[in-house]
């Protein structure tokens, strides 16, 4: 499945090829955005799936089945408060090594950026249009808990406190009470800020995503207690949101 | 963002045209386009069509001729329709079917239909085949399916009253080989397109479900009772399959390691293909192996029938009780839940029936 933003980009090339031919002043930037995984300095990749490698805070052995999350929205601040957006998004999918990479094409002025931040997950606005690449994913969160979409898809194995052999799916959505009528939603998505850059062309971005600090704080996670049945806990997606505002980082 | 996609997919449209118009002398294939359903339109990618192989008129109706003729096999008794059958959403009631010298194979058939939405082309229960092309080889040749050999058929077709006329027209071709039998068929099983159950009319507005099917419904999207949409699609993906490679806690251990045995990988022992929940009311046995009779046996399966394994999907829950224990009125509403999927007008379409 391909990312929007390819997409975006061969529109972006075929467009410019049809109709600027003469207008050499509007330079293309080539950014290109990696992201990479580790476990408190440990590289992952999918090869280190499936194998209770990982100890998370709370001390629970643990693998990773499955992880797929979703980005996007990003913004270059430059020293005058200007903001550009790269509008799109991006599902990175660790477990079958797609979306990992994606080039994006902008108009963008060489030169640095006092900020550069993006989303995990989807601003409200975002969420809740209809996306076919992502309905094809099966990344839908059920109408019954508000509709829209996923944000983070980690899945695997934990030895529990019985010393029993046993699955978690750590999803994370928009929070939602259903307990109460009209529903309460409690916004998740958060921006990720990623500091100042220097932009040339071709500038590539390495950003890293450490996995561990899922289970790590504020909240200690303890999969013993919050291993399954997530999407519907508004508490702990809660938490999944906010041990989240450490995971993402900028590769020097 | 979403007028740049639409763009996208015209301009690909445009370069899918540009590409495929090989000259074929008087012999010109009339194009024609798969007729994609409004739902799958609205909420899901485009079917996979392979530039070498565009939809005509001539192809899809040759193909369809191959796939219900025995010709095709040894001894001309068994045609892809014998184990693929139109009435049974084409798969085979059967648990195992026969092949030419009744022999039985150890997986259940699949049923046919949008098969051009599997996205990453993964074909058979274990994934083993990519593209619906390069599938259609497989029977064929296979000694417990049709038994035969590629240069026996293609004597047979090249020898026959109609199939070279039939090829030519198709093909522009003047002579019949494996790759166009194949071809064919796949332009016929791309056609095989089923999206008017109930649920779909409910969808669109044109029926309303009952309080039962609706409570069905509800479970079946429920994390916390059924959870079936992490795999098996949702009003959103009306596939009612995500294509992908699961364990989905039927086993222990494994006699058939399934996509393990393809990739070699202990981690995908057990594993196979999810398969779509549409037209269940046609399609049982169930399963790979077609260990369930009833639909009951898979609601029961999945609320306390949990078996533990080293690879069973992390989104089977609760296995050490066997699963997430639904009342029996969920499991009522499910099951009728379940059968809103059911197409009628998919199994009595007469352009999918033996010519
Ligand atoms: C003897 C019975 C038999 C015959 C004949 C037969 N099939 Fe099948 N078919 C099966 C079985 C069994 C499977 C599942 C096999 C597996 O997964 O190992 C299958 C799987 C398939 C699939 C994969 C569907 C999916 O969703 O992955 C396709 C497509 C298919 N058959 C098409 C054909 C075509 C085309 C022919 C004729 C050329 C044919 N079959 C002849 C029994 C048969
Ligand atoms: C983790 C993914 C997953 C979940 C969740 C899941 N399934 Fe399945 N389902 C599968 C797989 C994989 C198979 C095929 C397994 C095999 O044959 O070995 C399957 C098979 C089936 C079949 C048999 C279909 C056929 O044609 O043989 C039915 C019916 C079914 N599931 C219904 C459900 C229902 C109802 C739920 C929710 C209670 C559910 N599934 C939850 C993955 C899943």
């Amino acid at each position: 499945m391909k990312t929007v933003f390819s997409m975006l980009l061969t529109l972006l090339l075929v467009c410019t090829s049809c109709g600027n031919d003469d207008n050499s002043t509007i330079q293309a930037t080539n950014i290109t955005f990696n992201f990479n995984h580790d476990w408190d300095g440990n590289q992952v990749t999918n090869t280190n799936f499936n194998t209770l490698d990982f100890t998370n805070e709370n001390g629970e052995k643990m693998s990773i089945t499955k992880l797929r999350y979703l980005i996007s929205d990003i913004v270059f601040t430059d020293e005058n408060d200007i903001e550009t957006r790269i509008d799109g998004y991006n599902l990175v999918d660790v477990t079958n090594a797609e979306g990992l990479s994606f080039t994006a094409t902008s108009g963008l002025a060489n030169g640095t950026y006092k900020n550069v931040s993006f989303t995990f997950g989807f601003n409200n606005n975002d969420n809740y249009q209809n996306y076919t690449d992502l309905n094809s994913a099966s990344w839908n969160v059920p109408s019954m808990l508000g509709g829209g979409y996923h944000f983070l898809q980690l899945e695997g194995k934990f030895i529990d406190s019985t010393n029993d052999e046993v699955g978690y799916a750590y999803h994370a959505i928009r929070a939602v009470d259903n307990s109460v009528s009209p529903q309460k939603f409690q916004d998740t998505f958060f921006e990720v800020n990623l500091g100042e850059v220097t932009i040339s062309n071709n500038t590539v971005f390495n950003i890293n995503m450490n996995i561990a600090e899922w289970f790590k704080g504020p909240n200690t996670w303890d999969l013993n207690v919050l291993n399954n049945m997530l999407m519907p806990n508004f508490d702990a997606q809660v938490m999944m949101f906010e041990n989240g505002q450490n995971v993402f980082s900028l590769e020097p | 963002m979403r007028h740049w996609l639409a763009y996208a997919k015209v301009l690909i449209v445009f370069i899918c045209i540009s590409c495929s118009n090989e000259d074929t002398a008087q012999y010109t294939p009339t194009p024609t386009q798969l007729q994609i359903p409004k739902l799958f339109e609205d909420n899901i990618l485009n079917p996979v069509i392979p530039l070498n192989n565009p939809q005509t008129v001539e192809g899809i109706s040759l193909g369809k001729k191959l796939f219900f003729d025995p010709i095709l096999s040894r001894d001309n008794t068994i045609a892809c329709a014998d184990c693929h059958n139109p009435k049974h959403a084409f798969t085979d009631p059967n648990r195992f079917s026969d092949g030419v010298d009744g022999l039985l194979g150890s997986r259940n058939s699949m049923p046919l239909f949008n098969l051009a939405w599997n996205y990453d082309e993964k074909f058979f229960w274990d994934g083993s085949s990519f593209s619906i092309e390069h599938q259609a080889f497989a029977p064929v040749t296979n000694p417990i399916e049709m038994a035969n050999t590629w240069p026996t058929v293609e004597e047979k077709l090249i020898q026959h009253p109609e199939y070279p006329e039939l090829f030519k027209q198709a093909f522009g071709a003047s002579t019949i080989d494996s790759t166009l039998v194949t071809r064919a068929i796949a332009q016929f099983e791309r056609t095989l397109i089923s999206s008017n159950s109930k649920f779909d009319k409910h969808l669109l507005g044109e029926t309303t479900l009952t309080s039962e099917e609706l409570n069905g419904f509800n479970v079946f999207m429920d994390e916390t009772r059924g959870d079936c949409f992490h795999c098996h699609g949702s009003d959103k993906n009306p596939l009612w399959t995500d294509n992908a490679f699961h364990n989905n806690g039927l086993d222990n251990t494994f006699t058939d390691l399934g996509l393990g045995n393809i990739t070699g990988d202990p981690a995908d022992n057990g594993k196979f293909k999810s398969p779509s929940l549409r037209n269940l009311a046609f399609t049982a046995p169930y399963m790979h192996d077609g260990r369930f009779l009833t639909l009951e046996d898979v609601i029961n399966h999945y609320s306390e029938g949990l078996k533990n394994s080293p690879t069973i999907d992390p989104l089977m829950k609760k296995v050490a009780q066997g699963g997430v224990r639904l009342t029996s009125k969920d499991k009522a509403d499910l099951k009728a839940f379940l059968l809103t999927l059911t197409d009628q007008e998919f199994i009595s379409n007469p352009n999918f029936i033996s010519p």
